[in-house]
């Protein structure tokens, strides 16, 4: 930007001008970022559009398709099937986690030395990655060698990973063990920001600590709530790396969420053209479900949650 | 204007410095097949002993003994090295050497121009070509052009069993399908699986499927599908195969749990030797690593080995064998021409030395070399090296397995539809029809 100041100051532009330019200034420095998103976003996102309508097998020439792939797909019962989990997953996910992080958050936003000291521990699980914790849970889990062995619990010897309904459930489990610390942290910081002259002027008025919950913490929070619902939602479209490891997609198609259909299809069957209409799919419903999070919250943009304070 | 001028002078500047970032961003992701600089070339190969130091070994004499080639190997688990190879031949950063199974993928990969056609450079080295058994060239033969080296051994389906057990339940080995039926009831019983699987794996299931299939209907069944002919899938053989898999999985042939095991864990294997399980179909290759992890249960002569048993009215010779007649390496068809040279000269000198051979040998596997039968008979695992090298060399018919037989997306489908039969969610005749309708894929 210094030679946009020389300039400026070499021509010696009219007042006016010169109180525009913080504005476009400001606007310059989003370059990057859009750039950054271009690259990485939008080209990608064309490429995946155009082989939604094309034949390849990841290896050999491209060839036009039309709109066999499509057709294909979505007369797929398979590709329902991956939609119906995608979306349980994302609800159960949902009803697991945000009580959950939401309790956790206001409990570690306390100042006490023994909250802070738990809430250390409850953010460790975020620091693995989730193929080392798909991996981990793998081992701990088999029915033969694992903890239940270890242990002589035999009623965590379940065929967890093998019976489709035990497999899903642990799935929604180990999710939320993993994102859960994720949440409670926003949590934390949006209890954090509550004025406490709030829950003073509650206490005069006699208001116990249930009340306080939801009358004031739990209003003050519906920023935070929608913040942390989105991430989660819309994370839940793209959750891969942990199924991948855990199940495959197993049993049978038990586990099959959409993000792992599409990368089934397209890396080992070889059929990129459908594993792009999936993933044009996922797009269009990612994109879909944010802005309806976004109106749940945005409809009062100008509305104060502070007002008399 | 000015101002135009000059913001477009730092968006200029912007424009210099951004492919910078982008690439510094892009190198995190990879730095190309095993970071060949200088003319060595590369190779994926799939890491697990005793094969993980045999190759290592091998290499690294090569590499000594020719200081001017180098080859770095890069070792990755056998269901993940299945995609990666995929995806990096398709980004044209394949490494130089490519391991693989042949048949279909391998198909793929010729049609595509990615790997490099050998039929001329054999014809050049007959002694190499007459070297290995005749047979292990089918799955390397693509429209008559040999598209790879086969190498290391041939490795049958074997059904292998716990010898402790079966005297324990004073049994024999199953020689018919009611043998195995009642096995199961006698071992479960016993309070210990009849079978082990590692059915997470999927292949490991197929398995199953193939030995039935040839046991069942002889074969053609398979011959006809692997040449796509119409309804192939429908044959009755077919459903009778699926009738009998879900027959064995509902008498709780299988270990509890064997959706959950992965053959990658090897903890199949394990609960054949700790004794948990009294029998295991699996590949001839697991003999080695039995022998390896298993304290002394192979040594001990514990382990024990058998044909697949027949079926009532079935067609298929009880010698009949699947499985991989041999492992396969091509040279990548995008390798520079000093990576290809290093990488023909390893096949040539490196990659079958006696050395190599006798380390097959001594883990208990028959290398795919011809003239190798005083070596077998002088070893310490005689008995299974000749059985296997019966069952792999004189089989009156010796089946691919199926999955590198078929093209991907066939098999990846094969491999999806047999993991919902063991599941019991969709039936034989489903399964037929679902696998019908991949014919020509």
């Amino acid at each position: 930007m210094s030679a946009a100041t020389t300039h400026r100051a070499a021509s010696g532009l009219p007042k006016n001008e010169l109180t525009s330019q913080p504005k476009s200034a400001l606007a310059w420095l989003t370059l990057p970022a859009l750039l950054f998103f271009a690259v990485f976003a939008v080209i990608p996102l064309i490429g995946v559009l155009i082989l939604s309508f094309a034949k390849w097998d990841g290896i050999g020439a491209i060839g036009a398709a039309g709109m066999e792939n499509w057709t294909s797909v979505l007369a797929d019962p398979d590709l329902y099937n991956s939609l119906g989990l995608t979306f349980l997953i994302m609800i159960v996910s949902w009803l697991v986690q945000t009580p959950i992080s939401l309790l956790l958050g206001v409990f570690t936003a306390g100042t006490q030395r023994y909250r802070a000291a738990l809430a250390v521990l409850y953010f460790l699980p975020l620091l693995l990655s989730s193929a080392a914790v798909a991996i981990a849970y793998k081992a701990l889990l088999d029915p033969n060698f694992g903890l239940a062995m270890g242990l002589g619990l035999p009623f965590l010897a379940q065929d967890w990973l093998g019976v489709p309904q035990l497999a899903l459930g642990l799935i929604i489990f180990v999710i939320a063990w993993q994102f859960v610390p994720f949440h409670t942290l926003i949590y934390q910081g949006g209890v954090r920001q509550i004025p406490k002259s709030l829950y003073e002027a509650a206490q005069i008025d006699g208001a116990g600590t249930i009340k306080q919950f939801f009358h004031i913490t739990l209003p003050q929070l519906k920023y935070t709530i929608i913040t942390s619902s989105t991430l989660m939602v819309v994370g839940s479209l793209t959750y891969f790396d942990l199924i991948f490891v855990l199940t495959g997609g197993g049993p049978g198609n038990s586990t099959r969420i959409l993000a792992l259909d599409m990368y089934l299809r397209g890396f080992r069957a070889n059929l990129m053209g459908p594993a792009s209409v999936i993933a044009v799919i996922l797009v269009v419903i990612g994109l879909a479900l944010a802005l309806f999070l976004q109106r749940l919250g945005g409809k009062d943009k100008q509305g104060s949650q502070l007002e008399g304070m | 204007m000015k101002q135009f001028q000059s913001s477009r002078r730092s968006f200029l500047a912007l424009a210099a410095v951004t492919p910078f970032a982008v690439m510094a961003t892009s190198a995190c992701g990879t730095s190309g097949p095993g970071g060949t600089t200088g003319g060595g070339a590369s190779m994926w190969f799939l890491s697990g002993e005793p094969n993980q130091t045999t190759i290592q070994k091998a290499v690294d004499a090569f590499v000594s003994a020719n200081p001017d080639n180098k080859i770095a190997v890069t070792y990755f688990q056998n269901d993940a090295f299945k995609t990666k190879i995929k995806t990096a031949i398709g980004a044209g950063q394949a490494p130089t050497i490519v391991y693989g199974w042949g048949g279909g993928t391998l198909k793929t990969y010729a049609e595509a121009e990615q790997v490099e056609d050998l039929t001329s450079w054999f014809e050049a080295n007959p002694e190499l070509k007459n070297k290995f058994f005749p047979a292990s060239f089918g799955a390397a033969t693509v429209n008559g052009k040999i598209y790879a080296l086969p190498n290391q051994y041939v490795a049958p389906i074997v059904l292998f069993y716990n010898k402790e057990l079966f005297e324990k339940a004073g049994a024999q080995p199953p020689k018919t399908w009611d043998d195995v039926m009642s096995l199961v009831k006698t071992f479960n019983d016993m309070g210990v699986a009849p079978f082990s699987l590692g059915g997470q794996s999927r292949w490991t299931s197929m398995m199953w499927l193939q030995y039935l299939l040839d046991r069942i209907g002889g074969p053609e069944v398979f011959k006809a599908i692997f040449e796509g002919k119409p309804q192939a899938w429908m044959d009755p053989a077919v459903i009778e195969t699926g009738t009998k898999v879900q027959e064995l999985v509902s008498a709780d042939g299988f270990i509890k749990g064997f959706s959950s095991i992965t053959a990658d864990s090897k903890a199949d294997q394990a609960l054949l030797f700790t004794g948990k399980a009294a029998m295991m179909l699996h590949g001839s290759w697991t003999y080695g690593s039995m022998k390896k992890d298993g304290q002394n249960f192979v040594q001990d002569g514990k382990l024990g080995f058998a044909n697949f048993p027949t079926l009532p009215g079935g067609k298929g010779d009880p010698k009949n064998g699947v499985g991989n007649p041999a492992q396969y390496m091509s040279i990548s068809a995008k390798a520079t021409d000093e990576e290809k040279e290093t990488a023909k000269k390893f096949f040539k000198d490196g990659i079958m030395t006696d050395t190599v051979i006798d380390a097959y040998i001594n883990s208990g596997s028959v290398p795919i070399v011809n003239g190798i039968e005083d070596k077998l008979a002088s070893s310490e695992d005689k008995d299974f090296l000749n059985f296997v090298y019966d069952l792999g060399k004189n089989a009156p018919n010796f089946q691919q397995s199926w999955d590198q037989a078929l093209s991907p997306t066939a098999a990846e489908a094969l491999l999806n539809n047999i993991d919902q039969l063991f599941l019991k969610s969709i039936t034989p005749q489903q399964f037929a029809e679902n696998m019908n309708a991949t014919l020509g894929k």
